[in-house]
């Protein structure tokens, strides 16, 4: 286990190293820069803005200066936001989509489990036609179509819950499901999936034919590996989960960090991207860790590979 | 372990009752909450770049900052007329050269220091050193010396023609008699800041500075940043300190950057007194249940075409005239657009500093292709596939089409449609590589100069590469003369010029729309989307 870590953390540093650079290279192709507006300055005035950032400087030596500044932790100022820093702008944001998404993972779960395994159950029969139909619907369904419609009955309509803002335990409820119902139809796949392979594996028709009850059989003994596809899918979900959603933050007015992700693009807010992506890769790679670990906890055989 | 579940299952089932119940609970929202303590709920349409009047540009940052600082001179909300700002009056030479402005003895910073014409005398400094990079530092340059300070050819700030006589007097002297000169005040460009908060921050120059930050920010005008949050809105209060603080209505305002489609929802729902816009697909629905909240306010602003005229058959005048007299544009605006724009016959928008140009685009399509048959090609025979370019969005996109199909059947030419996201259409457009490019252009002061200028051949907003000297002429005859009349006279000129040359062809003048309670009061037409807080009121039912 302890092996695992340290290597896993040895392989964080070169990782870490190409994304950057490879954003680096990517950003600086995209035609625009940052400081051009509809109504452009002069070269002049626009010279002594990028002087203010270092842009004045030849490009190998602003990647140096890039990687000497976040080997430091420092992902400098915002292009897009003057006298706002990156680390400030996420440190503001992503509490906001840390809870969001958390709120989101646990609909995903509670939704997706019990249908999945249900499904699974019933292998063969109408109720699991049906639970798969509503389950791919959900995938279907992407969340600027989802958003709008619980918007609309539950805020507009129904005037039950407010359609924006982040102020009230209320205002949790509606960007949650918008942004959980699709994670919980993956999931429900998946567990159905797992559930089926486990249900036809050998040690569980030996724990049948001892006369095991159905509840405990499926409880005590499938579970545990027929949620093994379901773990290893939820390593890199709960990253893209907690790391914000351009659509569902802006639907509902949600001061998190997803809208800046796309923006700092857009806006060829260079810190910005940098810092959004590194940020990202960072939550990925220590998602992924945990998923490891918890097989390995769940299922020791993994140790082998 | 079963227990634990057992718990957060409870946990869980109460957390959800809890969500439920205080949704239900009907709340008292926003605009009512509001009403009752006069804070106003107004949507900003995006977050503001900056609160920093030197180095800001947009709308958005202006409709903040007009709570936060205030210029010499402010605009009349109802008239647009000058009125005292910082300064309570001014005097003006003969030669129209010289003004002398006394301040308010009333004015203050919203930490309590008095206003004073050294605070200008900085700010101007400020905006007008090469380092900080003003994008519009040339706002100034009406002021002797601004130009060659700002461009580095002069670097003693002395040479600028401004001075402090004393702590009250602030003598500003001009290159030539501007005539706007009193309105220009009014812009953000020449508010003050406040030296000892700036310099508290960073150096006089510096950008990227914390002192725009809540906390930090100390202004004159009639309110004061109390909170600053990115992309969840901004929060000002009433300055106790302002010059005139007994006349100001509202306690607070919160400025909200919600996207367009939301906004509208928290309109309906009572979330906001004032929205940014309006989406096109609410509008009728708006005009036929509540007219009473749809608004519709004509702005200095022209929606155009910019032509490359240097590009194969463009390069012909009667070229560019078949395609601007082929453009239906009371149907685009009747029919596409239906926010209550006018077609633009010419390129100044109506009333524009009392200016109302006489020269006048025809819609006529038999005109249109006997020109192009002038131009060598009848019916459009043998006219090469141009390009036409505007920036990724849905109602560009609808625009061009129905013009594309025009020139079509009018014409009989085929023009290609592209589109580029934001920042790409900016380099091509500043690369010139382009044939028919979309733009738009909002006037930073009333008065023609600001749109007119735009067509002078070293102007940095040029992009068609038409040049033509007898413009050129006209338009800096026009900063040299004194009479009004006679000024005008000569912007008359060069706009028939420009309509008979056509590097622009215009379509349409903006309106802004925007959705507003009925409660609010004091929000008043205005060209430049200039609404002063202080006139604003909330009235209790």
């Amino acid at each position: 286990m302890l092996t695992l870590i340290a290597r896993r953390l040895l392989q964080v540093i070169p990782t870490l190293w190409v994304i950057a650079t490879a954003t680096f290279i990517l950003l600086r192709l995209a035609p625009g820069g940052p400081f051009d507006t509809e109504k452009p300055v002069t070269p002049e005035i626009k010279a002594q803005i990028e002087a203010h950032y270092g842009l004045d400087k030849p490009l190998f030596f602003q990647y140096l200066d890039f990687l000497k500044n976040i080997s430091k932790g420092d992902l400098g100022p915002s292009y897009q936001y003057a006298g706002w820093d990156v680390q400030e702008i996420i440190g503001q944001a992503f509490p906001v989509s840390l809870e969001l998404g958390l709120w989101a993972l646990l609909i995903a779960l509670c939704i997706g489990l019990p249908i999945g395994i249900v499904a699974a159950l019933y292998h063969g029969q109408r109720t699991e036609s049906l639970l798969m139909a509503l389950a791919t619907s959900g995938i279907c369904l992407p969340s600027f179509v989802i958003g709008p419609i619980l918007l609309l009955v539950f805020a507009l309509n129904l005037e039950w819950l407010n359609p924006l803002g982040w102020n009230h335990a209320s205002d949790r409820l509606l960007p949650s499901l918008t942004l959980g119902i699709m994670y919980a139809a993956y999931i429900a796949r998946l567990a159905r999936g797992g559930m089926l392979e486990t249900l036809q594996s050998t040690w569980i028709r030996t724990a049948r034919s001892k006369g095991l009850s159905p509840s405990k059989v499926v409880i005590k003994h499938a579970l545990r590996s027929a949620l093994m596809p379901v773990v290893a899918y939820l390593g890199p979900a709960s990253a893209g989960l907690i790391s914000g959603s351009f659509v569902v933050e802006t639907l509902f007015f949600i001061p998190g960090l997803g809208p800046f992700f796309v923006n700092a693009a857009l806006n060829r807010d260079y810190p910005m991207v940098m810092g959004t992506v590194l940020f990202y890769a960072v939550l990925i790679i220590v998602f992924n860790l945990l998923v490891d670990l918890i097989q390995n906890w769940m299922q020791p055989r993994t140790n082998d590979d | 372990m079963s227990l634990n579940l057992k718990h957060i299952f409870i946990g869980l089932v109460a957390y959800c009752a809890f969500i439920c119940l205080s949704g239900c609970a009907k709340k008292q929202n926003n605009t009512e909450i509001g009403i009752e303590q006069g804070e106003l709920y107004i949507g900003i349409g995006t977050e503001p770049a900056a609160l920093d009047p030197h180095i800001t540009t947009g709308l958005t940052e202006y409709s903040v900052l007009l709570a936060l600082l205030e210029g010499l001179t402010t605009l009349n909300p109802q008239t647009m007329a000058v009125e005292p700002g910082a300064a309570r009056l001014w005097t003006v030479s003969d030669d129209q050269l010289r003004y002398t402005f006394e301040l308010d003895p009333l004015a203050k910073w919203s930490n309590g220091d008095p206003v004073t014409a050294h605070d200008f005398l900085f700010s101007f400094k400020r905006i007008l050193s090469p380092a900080l990079g003003a994008p519009y530092a040339y706002m100034l340059y009406p002021m002797r010396g601004a130009e060659s300070f700002h461009k580095g050819i002069e670097t003693s700030f002395e040479t600028v023609g401004v001075q402090a006589l004393d702590a009250s007097t602030l003598i500003i002297e001009l290159e030539n008699p501007t005539p706007y000169f009193l309105n220009l005040l009014a812009h953000n460009t020449w508010w003050p800041v406040h030296p000892k908060t700036v310099l508290k921050h960073g150096s006089i120059t510096d950008r990227i500075s914390k002192w725009t930050k809540a906390g930090n920010f100390v202004g004159n005008g009639p309110f004061q940043l109390e909170q600053w949050r990115l992309n969840n809105g901004i929060h000002v209060t009433r300055n106790p300190h302002y010059r005139k603080a007994d006349s100001v209505a509202l306690n607070g305002v919160h400025f909200l950057p919600i996207a367009t489609q939301s906004e509208e929802r928290a309109f309906r729902t009572g979330n906001l007194h004032i929205t940014n816009s309006v989406p096109i697909h609410r509008i009728e629905w708006y005009k036929e249940n509540q007219p009473e909240n749809l608004r519709f306010d004509t702005a200095l602003g022209v929606y155009y075409y910019m032509i490359n005229t240097e590009r194969g058959p463009l390069s012909d005048p009667l070229v560019r005239q078949a395609l601007a007299y082929s453009i239906d544009r009371e149907q685009l605006t009747t029919h596409i657009l239906k926010a209550g724009q006018k077609p633009a016959f010419h390129f100044t928008p109506p009333n524009t500093g009392g200016y109302n140009a006489r020269a006048r685009l025809p819609f006529d399509p038999e005109l249109a292709r006997r020109r192009l048959a002038e131009a060598g090609y009848p019916d459009g025979a043998g006219f090469p596939k141009m390009k036409l370019l505007f920036n990724t969005s849905e109602s560009h996109q609808t625009l061009a089409v129905a013009i594309q199909e025009m020139w079509k059947k009018e014409l009989g030419i085929d023009i290609e449609l592209h589109n580029q996201e934001w920042k790409a259409y900016l380099a091509t457009r500043e690369s010139g590589n382009f044939d028919i490019l979309r733009a738009a252009w909002y006037g930073d002061y009333d008065d023609p100069n600001t749109f007119l200028s735009l067509g002078e051949s070293d102007n940095g907003n040029n992009h068609t590469q038409w040049k033509h000297p007898e413009y050129d002429a006209l338009i800096q005859a026009s900063a040299l003369e004194t009479s009004p009349e006679k000024r005008l006279e000569l912007f008359q000129k060069a706009e028939a010029i420009l309509i008979e040359e056509l590097p622009v062809i215009p379509i349409y003048f903006y309106v802004t729309s925007r959705l507003i309670h009925t409660a609010v009061e004091g929000w008043h037409p205005s060209i430049l989307d200039n609404h002063p807080y202080q006139a604003v009121r909330l009235k209790k039912n």
